[in-house]
Order: C-alpha cells, then sequence, then structure tokens
C-alpha cells in the first residue's frame, strides 16, 4: 500500500507538531481563517466601476429608497480573496472520493461548464421571440429523446427544478388523472426507507401518507402494500434501486397490483444511476418518475443545487403533464404556454415555474449523454454498480452489512452492529474519515438499519483510489473493534473546523450578520 | 471512454474479488424480463469531446444570444452585466463540485457564504431573516402562499393583476390545492383595488412590484388593510435590482418577500437555472421553507456555520416538513453573493440609478415616435407601452431587423385582447444610446 510512503516520519530532533503553537495571526499555513465580507467591507470602496448617474425621480411614484441598505463594499481583490478563502474550507468531488450514499457524487466535465456558457445558451431570454430560440428549443427536444428513450416511457415534463419539484410535479399528474376519471382518492403509500422527500412531497400535494413496512432483507414488504391497496389509494411512491442500495426484484408484480386497484405507481428515481443502459423503468411498469439530472447526469451539485428533476410519464399520465409543452412546427418547435394551443388531448395540470425548466442543467446533462454515449451510460451504470460491490466485498468481513449476502447496486449499505461494544458511533465513524481526507459516507440513512453507512463510490473511482478508500476503512474499523478509540473521540481534528454546536445553533438562531451595537458611553 | 477510470483487467480483478463471474451476477436482482440489450436504445454511441462540443455549438449557434444586439426584454428575467470575477470563482471546484453542506467540519467555505446570502437578502429586502434559497421567483412565490396559509390557517389567497402571469398560475397549480386563489383583475398602468378583495377568510394578499407591466405599487396600504383583517402581505420582486432605488418591502409592511435574484451574478439561461429570495418577519421564522444556516462555534470555540432548524425540512419532518424542497439553487445563490459584495453599496445603488436612467431615456425616445404612448406613469427599469398595432407580430417583425424589442403582453396573458397592443419592454445598464437609437429607428419603420 502506497500509504506507507506518503505517512509523515517525524525524526528531526526537538520537531514539535503544529498544533503545539498557536500562531500569531491564526491562520494556519494554507488554512486562512477569514471574517464575513461585512466585517472586511467599509464605505466607500467598491469591485465595480459604474458612472453615478442623474435621475429625476418623478417616474418613481413617490417609492424612493430613503435610507441605506447596509452593503459592505469590497475591491475585486478583497472580494477574490474573500472566496478563494473560503473555497478552501470545502470538501469537493474534485478534490476526492465522495461516498455519499444515495447523492451520487460523480465527475463533473468541465466540457459540460463550457457548453452551458455558450452565449447561444447561457445568455438566452425565455421570452425571447421564437425564432431567435430555435436552437435551444431542440435540444431541449433532443434531451427529451434521450430521456424517453433510456426510460422506455413515452413523455417527459421538463419543467421541474429538482427531484422533490418532480416528485411534486408526479403527483400532481397522478391526482389529475385522477380526478379525470372522477375519483378521490387521497392515500399515498410510501415504504419506510423512502427519501424524506417522498412523504413531504405526498403530503405537499395534499395526500395522506401511508407508510410500508420493510423485509428483513431490505426490501419492501410486497405482501403488506398489496394489502394496504384499496380504492382510496392514488399512488406508491417507491425508490428503484431503493434506498438500501438493493433493486426491488418484485416491482413488476408490485406495479400490476397497483395498476389493478387502479392507483399509479410513482418511482423516485434518484438511483436512476444504477441501472441506465440496462433496465427501462418503463418495462417495470412505472407510471412516472423523475429524473435527478444532478445525480445520474452529473451536472455539478453546486454546494446543494440547482439542480434539475424531469419527469418521465406512462401513457396514462402524459396528457397531464404540466405547461409549457414543447411541440413540433414545421421543421421547428414551438412551447405551448396557453390552454387555447393545446395539442389533441392534452389536458395539463397546471405550470411548476415560470418559465420552462433548467435549461443550464439541460445542456450540461445532454453534454454527458453524448459524451457517454449509450454505450457509456451503459458502462457507467455497470462501473457503479461493479465499484459498490467491491467496497462491500472488500469490507464486510469488518463492518457489518445488513444485506451483504447478495450483491448490492451503486451503493453499499452497512449498519453499526460491528461498532457495538466498542463506545464508537456511526457519527464517530463517519467524522474520523474527515480526517483521514475523506468525505464521510451518508450516515443514519436510510432509517430501517441501526446507525446506517450508505456508501456510493460511483463509477468515476479509480481501483487505486478504492483500495485506498478500502485499506482507510479495515484500519478504522479493525481499531475500533480492538478498542484503540483514540482517534474517532471528538473527531475531526485536522479539518478546518472541530465538531459543531447545532444545538445551541437551533436553540438561539443567528441566521444573519448584524452590524455589533456600540458600545454605551458610561455615565 | 475518458470519463470511466476502471480498464477491463481492473474489472476483472475487481470481479474475481467478489466472487462474481461476470457483471451480470451483480444484476441478478433485476428480473430477466427486464434487462434490455444495448440495441434496443436507438441512441449514438461514445464521442470526443470535439464531436460534442462541435454538435451542442452548432445548436447554440441557431439562437440570437440577448448579447447579440440591441436586446429590450424582461418580464421576470433580466439582462445585467456580470463581473467576470463571478464566473471565474463558482466555477472552482471546491463551490461546484461540493454536495450540500451536511458536514460542515468539510463545508465552511459554502456555509459561510449562504450565510452572507442570508443577511444580504434580508438586508435588501428589509427583512429580518432569509433561508438559503429556494427554485426561483415563481416558486418562492407560491411557498410563500403556503406559508401564509400555514400562519394563518386560511386558505383565499388574492393575487394582484401585476403578478407575473406565469408566477400566478404557479401559485394557482400548488397552493391552490389549500385553498382558493383569487385573481384580481389585470389593469395595466395602474393599482387595482386589492383592499375591497380582502376578508376574514383571506391569509394572504401576493403584490408585485414593481409589477409584470413595470408599474411601482405602493405596498404601504394594502399592508395595512391586510393586517387589520389578520392577513399577511407577500410582496414579490421580480428585479430585485430595483432595491437599490426602490423602498425595501419590509419597510413597506411586508410580511414575507419572494424575489427572483437572478437580475445578480446569474445569466438568463433561457429560464433557469435561477435563484429563488425568501424572506421574512423572525416570528414567522418556524413556518419558513427551505435550508437557514446559522452561526455557532466548535468544541475549540471558533466561531462557525451549521445548517439549522432543520426539523421544519423534509429529511427530519418527513410528511410534516414546511416544505418538500432539497436541492435548491446552491450555486446561483454563492454568483448571487458574489456580485452583490463586488458592488456594495455604491455600486447596488449606481447600478439602480444606470438601470432607471436608461429605462427613462429609452422611454422618452420611443413615447416621441407617433401612436406610442406609455402605458406605465411609474417605472423603474421595465415599462409598458401601447402600440398602435399588435405587438406581437411586430416584435417579429423588429426581431428581423435584428431589435429583440420586448415581451409583447399578449405572450403572458394570450386571453385578454386588452393586452393585445402592449409591449413590455426593459432597459439595464447593458443598453447603449446606440440600441436605444436602433430600437427607435426599427419601430418608426415597422409601425
Amino acid at each position: 500500500m502506497d500509504i506507507e510512503a506518503n505517512r509523515r516520519r517525524v525524526t528531526a530532533p526537538g520537531y514539535h507538531p503544529p498544533e503545539e503553537l498557536p500562531t500569531i495571526s491564526g491562520d494556519r499555513g494554507l488554512d486562512h481563517e477569514e471574517k464575513l465580507i461585512f466585517e472586511i467591507g467599509r464605505d466607500g470602496v467598491t469591485g465595480v466601476d459604474l458612472p453615478q448617474t442623474q435621475i429625476a425621480a418623478t417616474r418613481l411614484g413617490g417609492q424612493k429608497r430613503k435610507g441605506a441598505i447596509g452593503l459592505p463594499g469590497l475591491s475585486e481583490p478583497e472580494v477574490i480573496r474573500h472566496y478563494v478563502r473560503l473555497s478552501r474550507k470545502n470538501y469537493a468531488i474534485d478534490a476526492g472520493l465522495y461516498p455519499l450514499g444515495s447523492c451520487t457524487m460523480k465527475h463533473n466535465p468541465r466540457l459540460n461548464e463550457k457548453m452551458a456558457r455558450l452565449p447561444g445558451f447561457g445568455d438566452l431570454h425565455p421570452l425571447a421571440p421564437r425564432s431567435t430560440t430555435q436552437g435551444a428549443l431542440e435540444l431541449i427536444s433532443e434531451l427529451m429523446g434521450w430521456l424517453t428513450t433510456l426510460t422506455g416511457m413515452p413523455a417527459v415534463a421538463m419543467s421541474p427544478k429538482a427531484g422533490a419539484h418532480g416528485e411534486l410535479c408526479g403527483l400532481l399528474a397522478i391526482r389529475a388523472a385522477i380526478a379525470a376519471r372522477g375519483e378521490n382518492r387521497p392515500r399515498i403509500l410510501v415504504p419506510e426507507s423512502a427519501h424524506g422527500t417522498n412523504p413531504a412531497t405526498a403530503a405537499f400535494a395534499g395526500f395522506t401518507v401511508d407508510e410500508v413496512p420493510a423485509k428483513p432483507n431490505g426490501r419492501v414488504d410486497a405482501e403488506a402494500l398489496k394489502a394496504k391497496l384499496g380504492p382510496d389509494v392514488a399512488a406508491i411512491m417507491l425508490t428503484n434501486p431503493n434506498t438500501c442500495g438493493l433493486f426491488e426484484g418484485e416491482v413488476i408484480e408490485i406495479a400490476k397490483a397497483v395498476h389493478e386497484a387502479g392507483a399509479y405507481f410513482y418511482c423516485d428515481g434518484a438511483n436512476f444511476n444504477a441501472i441506465a443502459g440496462r433496465v427501462r423503468p418503463g418495462d417495470l411498469g412505472i407510471d412516472a418518475m423523475h429524473i435527478n439530472l444532478h445525480k445520474t447526469f452529473s451536472t455539478p451539485h453546486g454546494g446543494g443545487g440547482p439542480g434539475a428533476g424531469p419527469v418521465v410519464l406512462s401513457a396514462a399520465l402524459a396528457p397531464f403533464a404540466p405547461l409549457p409543452l414543447l411541440v413540433a412546427e414545421g421543421d421547428g418547435f414551438k412551447l405551448v404556454e396557453d390552454r387555447d394551443e393545446l395539442p389533441a388531448g392534452a389536458q395539463p395540470f397546471g405550470r411548476m415555474s415560470a418559465f420552462h425548466g433548467q435549461m443550464g442543467m439541460f445542456v450540461r446533462a445532454l453534454s454527458y449523454m453524448l459524451s457517454h454515449g449509450r454505450d457509456g451510460v451503459r458502462q457507467a451504470s455497470e462501473d457503479a454498480v461493479l465499484s459498490a460491490n467491491y467496497i462491500l466485498a472488500s469490507l464486510k468481513d469488518v463492518m457489518s452489512a445488513p444485506f451483504g449476502d447478495g450483491p448490492c447496486m451503486h451503493e453499499a449499505l452497512f449498519d453499526d452492529s460491528f461498532l457495538d461494544g466498542t463506545g464508537v458511533t456511526t457519527l464517530d465513524f463517519a467524522k474520523a474519515m474527515i480526517d483521514e481526507g475523506y468525505h464521510p459516507m451518508t450516515m443514519y440513512f436510510p432509517l430501517v438499519v441501526h446507525g446506517a453507512m450508505l456508501i456510493e463510490p460511483t463509477e468515476s473511482e479509480s481501483r487505486e483510489s478504492l483500495d485506498r478508500f478500502i485499506h482507510v476503512l479495515r484500519e478504522m474499523a479493525l481499531e475500533a473493534k480492538a478498542g484503540k478509540t483514540a482517534r474517532f473521540d471528538g473527531a475531526p481534528r485536522l479539518a478546518p473546523r472541530r465538531r459543531l454546536d447545532e444545538t445551541a445553533a437551533a436553540r438561539k438562531p443567528v441566521l444573519r450578520w448584524k452590524r455589533p451595537e456600540l458600545p454605551q458611553a458610561a455615565e | 471512454m475518458r470519463y470511466l477510470p476502471l480498464s477491463s483487467d481492473d474489472r476483472s480483478a475487481m470481479l474475481k474479488k467478489i466472487g462474481a463471474p461476470g457483471i451480470d451476477a451483480l444484476f441478478a436482482d433485476v428480473p430477466q424480463a427486464a434487462v434490455v440489450p444495448l440495441s434496443v436504445f436507438n441512441l449514438p454511441d461514445t464521442q470526443g469531446e470535439l464531436e460534442v462540443d462541435r454538435a451542442l455549438s452548432k445548436l447554440a449557434a441557431r439562437n440570437v444570444a440577448a448579447g447579440a444586439g440591441p436586446f429590450f426584454c424582461g418580464a421576470g428575467a433580466y439582462k445585467h452585466h456580470v463581473p467576470s470575477a463571478v464566473d471565474h470563482l463558482i466555477q472552482r471546484s471546491e463551490f461546484l463540485t461540493s454536495y450540500t453542506p451536511y458536514q460542515p467540519e468539510i463545508a465552511q467555505g459554502t456555509l459561510q457564504y449562504l450565510f452572507e446570502f442570508q443577511t444580504q437578502v434580508a438586508l435588501l429586502t428589509g427583512m429580518e431573516v432569509a433561508n438559503a434559497s429556494l427554485y426561483d421567483g415563481s416558486t418562492a412565490t407560491a411557498e410563500a402562499v403556503m406559508m401564509a396559509q400555514r400562519l394563518t390557517r386560511r386558505g383565499k389567497a388574492i393575487l394582484s393583476g401585476g403578478l407575473h402571469p406565469h408566477y400566478a398560475e404557479t401559485v394557482e397549480t400548488v397552493a391552490g390545492l389549500q385553498g382558493v386563489i383569487a385573481r384580481a383583475p389585470v389593469t395595466p398602468g395602474s393599482a387595482e383595488d386589492l383592499i375591497a378583495l380582502i376578508d376574514d377568510e383571506t391569509a394572504c394578499v401576493v403584490v408585485q412590484s414593481p409589477d409584470v407591466f413595470g408599474l411601482i405599487r405602493n405596498l404601504r396600504p394594502i399592508a395595512e388593510a391586510a393586517h387589520a383583517k389578520g392577513a399577511l402581505l407577500i410582496a414579490v420582486v421580480t428585479e430585485i435590482v430595483s432595491l437599490g432605488l426602490l423602498e425595501s418591502p419590509g419597510a413597506q409592511g411586508a410580511d414575507i418577500v419572494a424575489a427572483e435574484g437572478q437580475s445578480i451574478g446569474n445569466g438568463l439561461n433561457f429560464g433557469g437555472p435561477y435563484v429563488g429570495l425568501f424572506a421574512t418577519r423572525e416570528k414567522f421564522l418556524r413556518q419558513m421553507p427551505g435550508r437557514l444556516t446559522g452561526e455557532t462555534a466548535d468544541i475549540e470555540g471558533r466561531r462557525g456555520y451549521v445548517l439549522t432548524l432543520s426539523t421544519r425540512e423534509q429529511h427530519i419532518r418527513r410528511e410534516k416538513a414546511t416544505s418538500n424542497i432539497c436541492t435548491n439553487s446552491g450555486l446561483c445563490t454563492l454568483a448571487f453573493t458574489i456580485h452583490l459584495s463586488l458592488l456594495g453599496e455604491e455600486g447596488f445603488t449606481r447600478l439602480a440609478r444606470l438601470n432607471h436612467a436608461k429605462a427613462s431615456a429609452l422611454a422618452d425616445r420611443l413615447c416621441a415616435i407617433a401612436g406610442v404612448e406609455l402605458v406605465t406613469p411609474t417605472f423603474f427599469n421595465e415599462f409598458t407601452l401601447k402600440l398602435p398595432k399588435p405587438a406581437a407580430p411586430l416584435v417579429d417583425a423588429l426581431a428581423n431587423k435584428g431589435v429583440i424589442a420586448g415581451v409583447p403582453a399578449s405572450r403572458l396573458l394570450p386571453h385578454d385582447k386588452s393586452a393585445a397592443n402592449l409591449l413590455i419592454v426593459a432597459a439595464t445598464e447593458t443598453c447603449t444610446d446606440d440600441d436605444i437609437a436602433a430600437f427607435a429607428g426599427a419601430l418608426k419603420e415597422v409601425l
């Protein structure tokens, strides 16, 4: 293992680790402390040169701002230094393996960034005359073709802005389809292993949520699910592969039962990256599924967004897709924004947002797809699954894998039973990974196993990278089990911050900077 | 494939370690009926960077970029100059390729800029607290209405006729499930009587200022009337630069502000991604949707930031969450924060004045043309003209002359016959004297 070669060797007499000697500046080498912009800025400085303009106030309707806003002034070099220093306090996929299960932190190709910034896409107004946007509409059409082909579904709604927004779109289409049948079905079935967005979306869309238990093998209890079906059930929301990283093998029978009960099958497509190019959701009996372009198709996560969540729809739900609709017209395309122009059969349930979706993400996703091609998409899915199984096979003897008897899909789930009696928790174990140079895996999710650790390596890691990661986790597990728990105690020690007091943050929330009050003059 | 690091030797060795005879064994749980060969996908195979660049550049070249000539579209998305530093900084790997900051020890960069963003949004809107963003202005407006419905335990929302029609449709679609959405009549160039519509069932009144036609609204009397009936005032701002010149919604009594932040730091992107700004009063904090970043300290007492009050959110509260939102506008908030940091008080105020001056000059020039009338007596950087002919064909004719003249009101209000001759025109700091002359000259020719 090459790790030994990189380990720091202390040979010089009198050497002291830097931690023992506080610096004068408070900074530590490349790790700079950084104040808030409000504490750096001051009046009379700006980073953008603009002319001072005389204006008449006559057209402002008496609404002219009277006081100052309170924004700090900074020059361009100060702003650049500030945000560069902040950036260095972040972990990133470009800097290391990012094994967040369910989140799919895969490589983000820079070609995609370049393409999204082409003026014809990045500098295009959503309401510009239609004759000036034909290339953009064709790009959306081409992406729609990829999404419907890869999923084997007849239609796709492009406007949802992220996964949860796509869930809402799917459920509103289901609500509209049920209303069109003259029925009222208030209940949605959601497995207990579901992402939090699933029950939240169901409630948001006005449904009640009924939980379906998991079986001991990590799959949804199909019999319990069937028993809950009835004339008041609108839909099930199932993630497949599920949040334990397992394929729901009974999915086709479940879909059949759901349809026989007059309900619809919503699939959370967060894990489509395990099966893209090998399995078509349309063949599984799915009626609606969102596709997180920021997961499967690699648009960058950007520290929490933006994403994009197009929703593929079955023939039964396709008529209810929201406005705007993209339709071919002559040798070009047009966006139907209004009910008077609808194509035959369309009964849109409404509108998800002001414009037509996350175009910037569409360009990146299509760039990813064209680069991979169908063969590359399939290979990426296979490599993601292979890498997760490699981790599972390499660690299940020292960590505990509750469903480790069979293969997993794109993520490997461990629980905390291997830490029983050690005093080390899942949280400690995950935080100690930070000191080893890794971002922790997803922890305490899914809720169906105790102290869950969900590892998703994606297809972007080399074998050497996987071996190194496995080596570190093995050694950590062995140390914990051997009672050598020092490295877990209060970890991380080497990050820009140690553990932060989240309880205090919530008890007395400080959610913005405020100008410090001037000290009161002594009386 | 250049993005996949595993060689076929690696794959074989890994399968051997797993004890699987081949990759198919790892997909054994998938029903055989559902496994398809590659040939069923009628799609192209892997392509090199050069080929993809060529194909997409060809599509991009078929569009007319806003920067390609005189350009005057607004109506919820605005063309502004974004300083070069912004795009450079947001493309830093540590920002671009990180996840939601759930591990605060190694995400202080993201958390601190979100804290700065929340402060900037609160300052601009004149509110006490702001969240870490929603998807865009329209979805933020829908969330605001739902929040008002929860806070007041009432269902009815009154939408001003000056609210962007696409925002109104978004509100109807999403918040209409929880109660009646009443849309006030559309009155281009004047304020409708919203106060008369407020009753004891009203959860909120939603007013956009400047409205979709550009008219500046006075929120104060509406806030007072709403509060007298136990309802909330939701102020919507689609052009955030206006707050550099106009009184903030908070100062006028708004309870929730939902705004589009695209104008600062973010490109037009044909409609997305944009950045939804959401601010409110501290007393309503626990009903707020979306992520919040809060200040705290680590175990060594050093200041740091964490995601907080997450018991409102879906990953903790599930079906009892205040919203289903998870992914938000992350990197777009960073672009907003950097651009606004560069502007500062002086730059932002100057930018706003410059926008108003350009729009005023354009309005004066166009209204000097016979038959062209200014519909909106007040405006910030966008106004509505009444033309002697239907606006939509004129916009197409002007586009053929290289002038993107604005948004015909009929595109937003296709059923409103009185809107047929109305043209919504925006002018920002990017507009030059030559652009104004070109617009005026071309308009004279097509009229």
